[in-house]
């Protein structure tokens, strides 16, 4: 056993109500930059939909995570070492920008410059890659918002698999949830795996997958590698990029931007300790539905006296175990069985987890011919269809999901019982195999979601890594090279560059500045 | 004068460029690391660079390794080995002419993408776009070559270009002395070569130093980083 802990991540589904907020707040943080204005680390798609990139789930086009040999053993379902390579000159596993969306800007300019005309001016779009007009904008970060589009094109959605999805294109069938995404920060990563260059890794100490920039020489293996494409190659510098999991404010203690920001309460942070050792087994499991629980059986219970003393030895300090005992992700993963790893089959044990939405009873109208189950609507009957969150959470696995949902429909009726009737209802609790202590705690965690129980984050041991007198009067977070931002502002002679892009700022008068 | 201009372009250029390719390649490697790239473009246009890219790339890397081979290899070696210069001549052109088609023709469609695709040349550099160019007309000289190749197939023009380029590394005076004499296209086609070289760190090309063979042996798949390690 070698034990190691990582800050994981559940988001709440059944809480989000799609605002974009954290989508924002991210980009304006790290990828409001020439090259990466369609690069979303965190973005949030209308399920079903083909998402972002376009059909990303489909793994089939994409050739992304893992796939089972017959051997037994594992490797990057874009072939192995010598095919990867084979690869490089082009990739033919790679989307196009156009897969993603043209970035795009309006010219604002002419609102205030055209002259007297007939019909009212307009901005229209201008492309931010070549600088061309653009006529019309085909695609975007979220184009199917809402149940936006036809459903013949929403319907291609991967996690239809096994579902009678005609009905859902009906108007008064339809459902629809949201997905945030990003980057998983997965145990098994296939883009590590998938980087000939050797420049992405994980990091030890907070599990954390970053590319190191300046090694990174633009072989972009890793795009492909990567299930969720999340990793974005940056046209303008040639490097790839992706989520930071804002290691430098979770190594001070505080949460990531997307979780700070987010206005629905759905984010959680805490520390998860895993077994090294074991997971090349995990993601090696046999069957594609065993991958859920293979991924939970070599996280290890930070309560374990045994699990404990091997932390001390492996160099775990004292501040994470006593943050991984009470880590929100591990009560709601591994405790109430209400989290889930979002598509488990690429076998890449994603550490960013879910909870799937509850929804409303099908045909409230026919509520007659609702099937219910000791008191309760049969999580069968809801506008989502189970198989469709199974698709997405647990390979198809369907016992888990209704499991969860029953144990959050269970909480409901709990509580309801609890602030209504004043009884407490431990039959509910059992009947969902729990306690009415774990349902109060899992009611504090989830339905009230006070920062502090959302959050658990131990801050990073940094004098474990460096002198802090040495760091003294460096700058922070730079593009390598130093304090460089990657340009330089004179050229070779020493004279200032040719400035492409101006802020408005640069065409006031003197008199104006000041 | 003639003489002057022959020592000069190959009896000095050749360390200059040479030079300035090491020397230039250190400095950016150590000052600029994130500079350092291959440069793809390939997500903002997969038209013409699919075919286009892996014929340019594999010609050119038979091409590379066909020159490295054919210059440097000691011409007592295939002596000893019973291979005529004739024979050696007629083998660099088959597979020098094969390979040469294959890159030009993908240098051809890389050019046109790089000149007439909007998203292409706007995102391109200037280095970008020339030294797509100089390969590409160094692509052409060098098939050019063969059709003057084709008048001496006994390849002792061809020794003259082993001889120089062993005259070159071995610091002999004289080195340019051995090409004084050669076809004007064959001229041409070292000089740009020198030149290619010369410009070499200050473009693209770089990303030839850090082909990724590495990867193959690179023991596992996972990377995991310590801090602790690292002090």
């Amino acid at each position: 056993m070698k034990v190691r802990a990582q800050i994981g991540k559940v988001l709440n589904l059944d809480k989000c109500i799609g605002c974009h907020t954290c989508s924002v707040t991210c980009k304006n943080v790290w990828t409001s930059r020439e090259g990466m204005e369609y690069a979303w680390f965190n973005n949030v798609e209308t399920k079903p939909g083909i998402g972002f990139p376009k059909d990303w789930e489909n793994q089939d086009r994409w050739n992304g995570g893992w796939e089972r040999q017959r051997n037994g053993r594992i490797r990057p379902k874009m072939g192995g070492k010598w095919r990867l390579l084979a690869k490089i000159f082009a990739n033919p596993d790679m989307p196009e920008i156009d897969d993603y969306y043209e970035p795009f800007t309006f010219d604002y300019e002419h609102l205030q410059k055209s002259p007297e005309m007939k019909a009212m001016p307009t901005a229209r779009p201008r492309s931010l890659v070549s600088g061309e007009r653009m006529e019309k904008i085909e695609w975007g970060p979220n184009w199917e918002e809402i149940l936006g589009g036809e459903f013949s094109k929403r319907s291609e959605d991967y996690n239809f698999e096994g579902v009678e999805k005609e009905i859902y294109g009906e108007f008064e069938n339809t459902f629809m949830m949201y997905l945030p995404r990003l980057c998983e920060h997965c145990l098994n990563p296939t883009c590590v795996a998938a980087c000939p260059s050797g420049s992405i890794y994980k990091r030890e100490e907070d599990g954390i997958v970053l590319i190191d920039q300046e090694k990174c020489r633009g072989w972009r293996m890793c795009v492909s590698g990567c299930p969720y494409k999340k990793i974005y190659y940056n046209w303008n510098s040639g490097k790839s990029e992706k989520c930071t999991f804002c290691y430098p404010r979770i190594e001070v203690g505080q949460p990531t931007v997307c979780s700070e920001t987010c206005v629905g309460r759905i984010r959680y942070l805490g520390v998860m300790l895993y077994d090294a050792d074991r997971i090349e087994e995990a993601a090696s499991a046999e069957s594609e539905q065993d991958l859920y629980q293979a991924q939970l059986d070599i996280f290890l219970d930070p309560n374990d006296p045994e699990v404990i003393t091997q932390a001390r030895k492996d160099g775990v300090p004292e501040a994470w175990l006593e943050s991984a005992r009470k880590s929100p992700v591990y009560k709601m993963a591994m405790e109430w069985k209400v989290a889930f790893p979002l598509h488990p089959e690429y076998r890449t044990l994603p550490m960013v987890w879910y909870v799937p939405p509850l929804s409303p009873i099908n045909s409230a109208a026919s509520a007659g011919k609702m099937a219910f189950k000791d008191d309760m609507p049969d999580v069968r009957s809801l506008r989502i269809p189970l198989r469709y969150l199974a698709n997405l959470l647990t390979a198809g696995e369907e016992e888990p999901i209704a499991l969860c949902l029953e144990r959050m429909m269970a909480m409901r009726s709990y509580m309801r019982a609890k602030t209504v009737d004043g009884v407490i209802a431990t039959d509910i609790a059992e009947g969902v195999g729990m306690t009415a202590g774990q349902i109060d705690e899992m009611y504090h965690v989830m339905a009230i979601a006070n920062y502090e129980d959302r959050f658990v984050i131990p801050t990073s041991h940094r004098e474990e890594a460096e002198d802090a007198f040495d760091e003294r009067g460096s700058c922070g977070f730079s593009f390598g090279n130093g304090c460089s931002g990657g340009s330089t502002e004179t050229n070779m002679f020493g004279t200032p560059k040719k400035k492409k892009v101006q802020s408005p700022s640069a065409f006031l008068t003197e008199g104006e500045r000041s | 004068m003639a003489e002057f201009l022959n020592h000069l372009v190959f009896g000095i250029y050749p360390y200059i460029a040479l030079s300035v390719l090491a020397i230039g390649s250190v400095i950016r490697y150590d000052r600029e690391p994130y500079s350092w790239k291959s440069g793809s473009s390939q997500l903002l246009r997969r038209k013409q660079l699919m075919v286009g890219s892996l014929c340019f790339h594999l010609g050119v890397l038979i091409i590379f390794f066909g020159h490295l081979g054919g210059l440097l290899t000691p011409i007592e070696l295939f002596d000893a080995m019973g291979i005529s210069h004739g024979v050696k001549q007629t083998l660099a052109i088959v597979v020098g002419g094969i390979a040469g088609i294959f890159a030009f023709f993908g240098a051809t469609l890389l050019l046109h993408r790089r000149l007439f695709d909007p998203r292409i040349r706007r995102s391109s550099s200037f280095s970008d776009i020339a030294i797509l160019f100089l390969l590409w007309l160094q692509l052409v000289l060098g098939l050019a070559t063969i059709f003057v190749s084709l008048d001496h197939l006994d390849g002792h023009e061809m020794v003259k270009f082993m001889s120089w380029a062993r005259g070159i590394f071995t610091f002999q005076a004289d080195a340019s002395s051995f090409v004084m004499d050669v076809h004007p296209v064959f001229k041409a086609h070292l000089f740009l070569g020198l030149t290619i070289f010369l410009v070499f760190p200050f473009t693209r090309l770089v990303h030839m130093f850090s082909a990724p063979v590495r990867y193959i042996w690179r023991s596992g798949y996972q990377i995991v980083r310590s801090k602790k390690a690292a002090l």
